[in-house]
């Protein structure tokens, strides 16, 4: 008898613990929840809902149109200028801006003796802030004053007008968005490198690997693996969400030649107050960055090897 | 003429001498065992040979001819590292093609993508693919090669690591404590293997280790290296036996060799009761005595040999260890005991500590070896008289 009520005694404490284990579990927890809800999916909850109305700052009343927004951006011109725009961009920068940052980081690896230095000097642009730098780069890029045409004209080369003209402003944008975002991925691929055993290229050297090429896709580049795959991921974002030098030296001009996403969208909810219309641009501008993460680590993960 | 000779091998690293002048012969299809402590400049020794690191000074000939500066590719030197160094997103039977490949393929054929669509190339590939399961049949890994290294176990890293530098036949084999990631018992039955593997091939090896079993149980001839200096060359039992320096004495020997500090007095050397006739002149003054332990003997009942105490005794099955201490000069001594002799004896006895004194060695203050002659005169007085 006595032991029976002994073990549902101690049935009931050990429950009792596990509960109250949970309870402190999710307590614990309870402030990342509460920001997370907070901050980034009440945020987007907010976002995919006003995408469904007609909703304009500043009038009080808005109402539920379903899918017409969306309806309405496959026939908006300016968006799907942007979308294109946005993409050919991503296409430039991103690949450019990884494979320059890579081979900075080789070469400065391989530098024995100014290596922070130049570290340093790559990394600035990071630093900085582009509002300001946005300023020289208007100078550079002057079809009249500015020091790049100037050096062209030495050569006999006559310069285009880099940010007046529709055919080569967005190559003078991505021109500026590699410029910033080399020394970022430089940064990151000097961590992989860094990260990477020096017995193998030991091994490699014993085994026959003659030659820097033979070594870097020998050990070098399978790897940094895991970097590259997250260098990708960071340097496609971040072209995708180019706005800045848009905003600063073009508003999307000449001629909506540089109409990007973010600018659309920032058009759209900031200057006419079409909260609604922005929104359903910035549910489609989300999705296109969810897409395109899945797509890479789906893709390039399988191919990666983590030690 | 020899397979591998070192001439004066020279290097330091920002002021601090790592080698000083090491020379050395392996002998063709000789095993040899480069042991000392760490940091005695043995690994540095070894990635100079490789190709890895270059000499301030001296010379490497391989047949004759100085390779100091062939690169370590064409040097046709395989080597075996300590971590095994294998490439991590390969498998075992990638890993094992490599030095192949970058023998065999064309420098075009060898890059990703591009290389794959040249001629030739595939009935290259499809020789290194039958020379790599041949040889991983040698080593008994057939069942291991599409496994990565992630997923093999250290046994198993180290055999594939063996692979890769045995697969090109190499003119010499360096292997650099290829052994100490292993546990205790896999490393015993790992060195008969690589023992009988090099008997297979013939290929002069120079085999780096820190541990004094290893050297003396694998090698034709073992080098101790201490302080970037080779103290001596020669078979495992004149290593032991004979050392021809107070460090390799010291080195070599579990438990180690008992020193005692001796006064050499006009050719002759004495402690407490213990006269040794030196053969070489000697000025007076300090030399050091090395007596083995187990030429150490103790008398329970304290009638013979010199006056001490136990302070401790260690059973290890076969042998008991008996740390002792001499009552007038303070020196401890260690003596190996069987088990049958080591029966009456407690921790904390007084006994009589018998040094053998025609077991003894001599060596100067500098360390190097003295012959002793006249070992009938060697003689040592009872402690209670």
């Amino acid at each position: 008898m006595s032991s029976v009520a002994l073990a549902g005694n101690v049935a009931s404490a050990a429950a009792r613990r596990a509960r109250s284990e949970d309870r402190t579990a999710w307590l614990l927890a309870a402030p990342a929840i509460v920001l997370l809800l907070l901050f980034v999916l009440l945020p987007v909850a907010a976002v995919i809902f006003l995408g469904f109305t007609d909703f304009e700052l500043g009038y009080g009343k808005f109402r539920f149109v379903g899918f017409e927004n969306y309806a309405h951006l496959l026939n908006d011109r300016t968006f799907r200028r942007s979308l294109w725009n946005t993409s050919v961009y991503t296409a430039v920068v991103a690949p450019v801006s990884i494979v320059l940052g890579l081979g900075v980081a080789l070469l400065i690896e391989g530098e024995g003796r100014a290596r922070g230095f130049f570290r340093t000097v790559y990394f600035l642009p990071v630093a900085s802030l582009i509002v300001a730098m946005a300023t020289v780069w208007q100078y550079i890029f002057h079809p009249t004053i500015g020091p790049l045409n100037a050096l062209l004209s030495l050569v006999g080369v006559p310069g285009p007008n880099w940010l007046g003209a529709s055919n080569t402003v967005l190559y003078s944008l991505s021109i500026i968005g590699i410029w910033q975002s080399v020394g970022f991925n430089m940064v990151l691929f000097l961590a992989g490198l860094t990260a990477i055993p020096r017995e193998l290229y030991a091994a490699a050297h014993v085994d026959g690997a003659k030659s820097a090429l033979d070594r870097f896709f020998l050990v070098t580049w399978p790897m940094l693996g895991p970097t590259t795959l997250f260098v990708v991921t960071i340097s496609i974002t971040n072209a995708v969400k180019v706005f800045e030098t848009v905003k600063m030296l073009t508003d999307g001009g000449p001629n909506k030649a540089s109409e990007v996403l973010l600018f659309t969208i920032y058009q759209e909810g900031f200057v006419y107050l079409r909260v609604g219309y922005a929104s359903a641009m910035t549910v489609v501008f989300l999705a296109i960055l969810v897409v395109l993460m899945l797509l890479q680590y789906r893709v390039l993960d399988r191919r990666v090897h983590y030690t | 003429m020899s397979a591998l000779s070192l001439r004066g091998l020279k290097k330091s690293f920002g002021g601090n001498a790592i080698l000083n002048g090491v020379s050395l012969d392996v002998e063709a299809g000789e095993f040899i065992a480069l042991v000392g402590p760490s940091g005695c400049g043995k690994s540095t020794l070894l990635r100079i040979l490789a190709g890895l690191d270059n000499a301030d000074s001296g010379e490497i000939l391989v047949g004759g001819k100085d390779i100091s500066s062939v690169a370590a590719a064409d040097r046709n030197i395989a080597m075996v590292f300590q971590s095994y160094a294998l490439y991590p997103h390969l498998t075992a039977g990638q890993n094992i093609a490599v030095p192949l490949a970058m023998k065999r393929l064309s420098r075009s054929q060898r890059l990703p993508l591009v290389g794959s669509l040249l001629p030739g190339q595939r009935e290259i590939r499809t020789g290194i693919a039958r020379d790599v399961r041949e040889m991983a049949g040698l080593l008994k890994i057939d069942h291991l090669l599409d496994r990565k290294p992630g997923q093999m176990s250290g046994g198993q890293r180290q055999r594939v690591a063996l692979a890769r530098a045995m697969v090109r036949q190499p003119s010499i084999f360096l292997m650099d404590e290829p052994l100490s990631n292993l546990d205790a018992n896999l490393r015993v039955h790992a060195r008969g293997e690589i023992v009988e593997l090099h008997r297979r091939a013939g290929v002069p090896t120079l085999y780096v280790t820190h541990d004094q079993a290893e050297a003396l149980s694998m090698a034709d001839r073992v080098a101790v290296m201490i302080g970037g200096n080779l103290l001596q060359l020669a078979a495992p039992e004149v290593i032991y036996n004979d050392p021809a320096h107070v460090e390799v004495a010291r080195f070599v020997g579990q438990p180690r060799i008992n020193i005692i500090q001796a006064q050499a007095e006009n050719g002759r050397v004495g402690f407490e009761g213990i006269r040794l006739a030196l053969l070489e002149k000697v000025a007076n003054g300090p030399v050091s005595l090395g007596i083995r332990p187990e030429f150490v003997k103790l008398s329970p009942s304290g009638r013979s040999g010199l006056a001490g105490r136990i302070e401790r005794l260690e059973f290890l099955g076969s042998e008991v260890i008996a740390h002792c201490r001499l009552d007038t000069s303070g020196y401890s001594v260690v003596a190996k005991l069987a088990p049958h002799e080591a029966r009456d004896l407690i921790a904390g006895m007084k006994v009589g500590v018998v040094l053998t004194p025609e077991q003894a060695m001599v060596f100067g203050p500098e360390g190097k070896r003295l012959r002793i002659a006249d070992m009938a005169g060697a003689r040592q007085e009872p402690a209670y008289v």
